[in-house]
């Protein structure tokens, strides 16, 4: 068996510290995710399922998978799958992510 | 699609390691648990992942397994044990049985 059969999501019997069993409130940002996804695939969109969301983290690659936070690893996913599938397109994606990242620049200098 | 199982039987997990999004633990792949449980018909999640409709449904199973035969070096009680949710399609009937 080859060193890639276990994928690296796939995590059970590793050691992987101690579980923090503190309550955390979510950020303002990490419910817009929620939302978003919840929104994306309710009755009347039906754009993806939890399950393409959970397929597309586990493809995001181990130095993310690890680095990112949980829902920058569900934003990574949902941005990626709604390009696969033609809902939003990279051009548009990256422009706006610009513009969002100048606005939030000016709002920082200006307060 | 009913399932192959009955509460009780004794099974084996598949031993296979295919590229994509699977819902059966690593950990768990190649051991023998007994059926705790048939939770119920769902679309298989395997193609969920992928935009497809996951039908035919695939029968959910609840396993469970021995945690000494999980973990060669467990090191906790005889009797411990772990419940693993496994789908018809990687389950067989356990060599040995009557089946």
């Amino acid at each position: 068996m080859s060193d890639f059969a276990r994928r690296h999501h796939d995590m059970g019997g590793l050691d992987a510290g101690p579980v923090q069993t503190s309550e955390h409130d979510y950020a303002f940002w990490e419910k817009k995710i929620d939302a978003i996804r919840r929104l994306l695939a309710d009755d009347k969109r039906r754009m993806f399922t939890v399950d393409e969301l959970r397929r597309g983290i586990e493809e995001l690659g181990a130095k993310a998978y690890d680095e990112m936070s949980y829902y920058e690893r569900w934003a990574a996913s949902t941005s990626n799958i709604l390009i696969e599938k033609g809902v939003i397109s990279i051009d548009e994606l990256g422009r706006r992510m610009a513009e969002v990242e100048a606005r939030l620049k000016a709002e920082a200098e200006a307060s | 699609m009913a399932g192959r199982f009955n509460v009780g039987d004794t099974v084996s997990v598949r031993r296979a390691f295919p590229p994509g999004h699977v819902r059966t633990p690593y950990f768990i792949r190649g051991r023998q648990g007994v059926v705790q449980e048939v939770v119920g018909d769902f679309a298989n999640p395997e193609e969920l992942a992928y935009g497809r409709d996951g039908l035919p449904a695939q029968t959910l199973y609840r396993i469970q397994f021995r945690q000494a035969d999980v973990w060669p070096d467990y090191e906790g009680a005889a009797g411990d044990t772990a419940m693993v949710d496994l789908y018809d399609n990687w389950l067989e009937p356990a060599a040995g049985d009557s089946r």
